[in-house]
């Protein structure tokens, strides 16, 4: 473990630990937050015990997995034609830049209407979110293709496709990760904050149903899973892209 | 250590593929190229009218001052450009614009693919021609053999040197057994030592493929040394001014540096670029 690393959990684990002493102290009140240690035990007690949780986690996850998909798989489409397409990168760069200004979450009344309360809107929501920050990252990406493999490609004789599969995607990958990251992350986001503002199913709706009802319980211990799950996928795809840039650029 | 040989059917059955015979293998007519207007300039004309002619299993250097259109000729033979006007014949076919299965190419930058194992980076073009699996791991193999990479068929670029890349990238092309191959500037980023080594095993590799190859550098003594015939270019618009026989036999390597016509033919070289290379750096 590197110096920084251990510096990082050195202050993360401090801040649970004031937490956890300015909750029990009673400078933070019950009614507000309880310790995070009842907020992991909660969470055991609601695994355990409560009939709706694997139903609504699988649930969140397959949206999640939905919007996922469509984000990276779309961005990286998009992302190519947009590079392919000079002029139409000039139109658009603009609107990507500014893209992220605009508060999507407006856009769910629309969605409703297209696509109705259900699994479509949340996935579309979570794939818009996520959608633009992979289009970016795979033009800015495939610019740092070098040349001379896109000349092997046609010297090779690859056709667009297998250009854009075989040399321009494993070529560009270690950027392009970071456009995943981007885009798993507003996902994210974007679905669980759906389900929290309109849903009748999901983690994000069980987190609304236990704040309106003051169960802190079962909304912090649902806190600390999304919390928990969004680190952890954020620290593989991370560990992924490390070991990315290690093969291709280790001298 | 001994070198592993290579066994190029393509190049065996081919009539004059143990030395440069008179036939033509690949002839340019009346060829120029302009690249067109951009934004902020005009029309760029590159390489001006150029006749050439490549005999089989000739080594053909190309030596010319910087921006003169080397690699703009290069590009033009393989296909990735199409010249403005004129046409390339090879075998007697009009291959103008076209990738021709028979040509091979290696580039002066670092064309490796970073993804993928030496042993893989090699099998590419095989893969992608559907070749069957054993074959392509026999040629595969050999031409690692060759290149005298075979240690190192699991190691991935990053953990080579420039030259050992450079050497991926030929085993690449070599692979796919060209008739005809292309090197522009390969040894470019390398020292001169490395070089000097290189250019014997591109020697080797020439005398036991019979294949035809083109070498453009900027390197006089690169190209004296290497070359049966080397074609000298003018400043850009590039044209050809002249082409210099050598008179090297074919079993040569790179100790003919200490032979005094070396000297000489560096020389000629030099005397016939140097007024084009000053034209190109603008200087009186």
């Amino acid at each position: 473990m590197t110096r920084v690393r251990a510096l990082q959990l050195v202050l993360v684990g401090g801040a649970v630990v004031v937490l956890e002493l300015l909750c029990r102290a009673g400078i933070i009140d019950r009614f507000t937050m309880i310790p995070p240690s009842e907020m992991l035990l909660a969470l055991a007690h609601v695994v355990g015990t409560e009939p709706w949780f694997w139903p609504d986690v699988s649930y969140t996850l397959g949206n999640l997995g939905a919007a996922i998909a469509l984000s990276v798989a779309g961005g990286f489409l998009i992302g190519l034609l947009v590079h392919a397409l000079p002029r139409l990168r000039r139109v658009l760069d603009p609107i990507f830049t500014s893209y992220y200004a605009v508060p999507t979450f407006v856009l769910y009344p629309l969605l409703i209407v297209f696509f109705g309360i259900g699994p479509a809107s949340l996935i579309v929501l979570g794939a818009l979110f996520g959608i633009v920050a992979m289009i970016v990252a795979t033009v800015t990406a495939i610019d740092r293709v070098p040349r001379v493999l896109l000349k092997v490609a046609r010297v090779s004789r690859l056709g667009p496709v297998r250009t854009a599969l075989l040399m321009k995607l494993p070529a560009a990958s270690p950027h392009l990760m970071t456009g995943l990251r981007l885009a798993v992350a507003y996902s994210v986001i974007g679905v669980i904050a759906g389900e929290f503002i309109l849903s009748t199913e999901g983690v994000g709706r069980r987190v609304a149903l236990a704040y309106n009802n003051f169960d802190n319980q079962t909304m912090y211990a649902l806190l600390v899973l999304i919390l928990g799950f969004a680190i952890v996928v954020n620290a593989v795809l991370g560990s992924l892209e490390q070991a990315l840039h290690r093969r291709w650029y280790r001298s | 250590m001994a070198k592993a040989t290579l066994t190029l059917e393509t190049a065996a059955a081919m009539p004059g593929a143990a030395c440069a015979t008179a036939e033509i293998h690949l002839a340019l007519r009346g060829v120029s190229h302009t690249y067109p207007a951009r934004a902020a300039q005009g029309p760029v004309p590159a390489l001006g009218s150029l006749d050439l002619e490549f005999r089989r299993g000739e080594f053909l250097g190309v030596v010319g001052p910087s921006g003169c259109g080397k690699s703009t000729l290069l590009e033009i033979i393989a296909g990735l450009v199409t010249p403005t006007s004129g046409t390339i014949e090879m075998e007697g076919r009009d291959i103008t614009g076209t990738v021709a299965d028979e040509i091979g190419v290696v580039f002066q930058e670092d064309a490796t693919f970073a993804w993928l194992n030496v042993w893989d980076n090699v099998a590419f073009g095989l893969c992608r021609a559907g070749t069957d699996g054993a074959e392509i791991a026999r040629r595969v193999d050999e031409a690692l053999a060759f290149m005298g990479l075979t240690g190192f068929r699991g190691a991935y670029p990053a953990q080579l040197s420039g030259g050992m890349r450079q050497r991926v990238c030929i085993a690449r092309t070599l692979v796919l057994r060209p008739r005809l191959i292309l090197l522009d500037e390969p040894f470019g980023a390398l020292d001169q030592q490395t070089r000097l080594l290189m250019g014997e095993e591109l020697l080797r590799l020439w005398r036991e493929t019979g294949a035809t190859v083109m070498l453009i550098t900027h390197a006089l003594d690169e190209a004296a040394l290497l070359s049966d015939r080397v074609a000298v270019m003018s400043a850009r618009p590039g044209r050809l001014i002249d082409i210099v026989t050598t008179g090297w036999p074919r079993e040569r390597d790179s100790t003919l540096v200490a032979d005094p016509t070396f000297g000489a033919l560096t020389g000629r070289l030099w005397a016939l670029l140097r007024e084009e290379s000053k034209k190109a750096l603008g200087v009186s």
